[in-house]
């Protein structure tokens, strides 16, 4: 289960480190942009039919998304059932803040998960006008205060769930037998856990402060 | 010292428990925290009260008898046993919340004494080596590499009092599991049954109803034995590496 857990996050590590890369486009200016959206339909062709790499992602990601959440309230459920008497008094000696809130952190991505993709994939609503073109949307909602604090709250929340996210992994995988190795998973956590969070903020801050 | 004590009664493993309060005029700063509660017992009992119920046995830290939960933290706010816990460690005047080990693996007999025998179980599963008896071999018969028979060292320092599933947030007992597997399995006496072993002794853990780790590492810092964290992930390297075999 906790291996399943281990290799669907890896599996989605991976993807937000290329849909950063790709958001990040937004700096080279909206013709780079819209054309890498463009692009990323016509990815695997002719081979693959148009659009067709993307549903392959699309379906993975979901697929791993039910494993992930599937392991992970699985695990939540043994965890209460393992002690049905709670602890008048109970002090956390050593845990994190990101380990504390892996639970209900990560039940607050998949809400906010769920927003995205209504926002920006199946556009069953748009913030800040009525857009054509995926550059002219993005910059259109990020104008909007809101929008950039919802966000920046989510990323922040993903922040921490990737960095004890990486470190479990690295753990549950058995990766981490020596001290020097566990350091390593640690530092490469945080790092993963900053640069997304960070690389994802960057383009709807500088929108939203007209840098871009 | 003058300490208000909160601590778990409970008559049987069948009946509700609550917590009662006493307070103590007359602590010594060196007491340590058993023999704080020995005295509350001695006055409970000259005043033909029950006394409170708990586990001790060698009182000096290598037993792993006892065990209790003080003011939400197992053991105590020291890094050492309940019984090397000295009352200097508490404040003068304060109330402490003194709770058995929860679980429902370790469900409470009396008071705060609670049943581990399924971590017993656990170690019955696997947590052995098969040798012929006969005479014992000479002590460097077979050699073993320093660095390993350091870390099986610190990982047989595991005195099974529990504190590690006590202070998980989860209930687990991986902390324990991974101290026995690694204990054995970096000894060259330990390879023959290793793979079997990690496989067996997993599947005790989970049968006992233990939760699942989630690598938070409550239990490493409540370990009196100072057993780290990466023995576990050890246990899932073994886990992997027999599942991997088929095992």
């Amino acid at each position: 289960m906790k291996i399943v857990m281990a290799l669907s996050g890896a599996f989605f590590v991976l993807y937000v480190l290329a849909h950063m890369y790709g958001n990040l486009k937004m700096f080279a200016g909206q013709e780079a942009f819209d054309s890498y959206a463009f692009h990323l339909r016509e990815l695997g062709e002719p081979i693959l039919p148009y659009e067709g790499a993307l549903w392959l992602i699309r379906v993975a990601l979901v697929g791993a998304l039910f494993a992930h959440a599937g392991s992970a309230f699985y695990l939540w459920k043994r965890a209460n059932e393992a002690r049905r008497t709670r602890y008048a008094v109970k002090r956390a000696a050593a845990a994190s803040l990101s380990s504390k809130t892996m639970r209900w952190g990560g039940v607050t991505l998949l809400l906010f998960l769920a927003f995205h993709l209504m926002q920006f994939t199946f556009h069953t609503f748009e913030v800040g006008g009525s857009f054509l073109g995926p550059y002219d949307r993005v910059y259109g909602a990020f104008q909007v205060w809101w929008v950039v604090a919802i966000y920046l709250a989510a990323l922040g929340a993903l922040g921490m769930h990737l960095k004890h996210g990486v470190w479990s992994a690295a753990q549950t995988l058995g990766l981490t037998s020596t001290p020097r190795a566990a350091r390593h998973a640690k530092a490469t956590a945080v790092a993963t856990g900053v640069v997304v969070a960070g690389g994802f903020a960057l383009p709807p801050l500088s929108i939203l402060l007209g840098l871009i | 010292m003058r300490i208000t004590l909160k601590i778990w009664r409970q008559a049987s493993a069948t009946a509700a428990g609550e917590f009662a309060t006493y307070d103590l005029d007359e602590v010594s700063p060196d007491m340590s925290f058993l023999e704080m509660l020995d005295v509350l017992n001695e006055g409970l009992t000259a005043a033909g009260l029950d006394p409170v119920a708990f586990d001790s046995d060698c009182r000096e830290g290598i037993c792993g008898s006892c065990g209790l939960m003080i003011d939400g933290l197992a053991h105590g706010p020291e890094r050492t046993t309940t019984c090397q816990l000295h009352m200097r460690s508490m404040k003068d005047g304060a109330t402490i919340t003194v709770e058995p080990w929860r679980g429902d693996s370790m469900t409470v007999i009396k008071d705060c004494v609670v049943d581990r025998s399924a971590l017993d179980r656990i170690v019955q599963a696997g947590g052995y080596v098969s040798v012929n008896t006969g005479a014992a071999p000479d002590a460097h018969a077979v050699p073993v590499p320093k660095a390993k028979a350091d870390r099986a060292f610190t990982a047989a320092a595991c005195i099974s009092c529990g504190a590690c599933v006590a202070a998980c947030p989860n209930a687990s007992a991986m902390l324990f599991l991974g101290a026995k597997v690694t204990h054995l399995g970096e000894l060259p006496q330990g390879q023959p049954e290793r793979d079997a072993r990690v496989v067996a002794m997993a599947r005790q853990h989970d049968a006992e109803g233990f939760g699942g780790c989630t690598n938070i590492g409550e239990c490493a810092a409540a370990c009196p034995k100072e057993i780290p964290l990466d023995v576990i992930s050890q246990l899932n390297k073994d886990l992997r590496h027999a599942m991997a075999k088929g095992l």
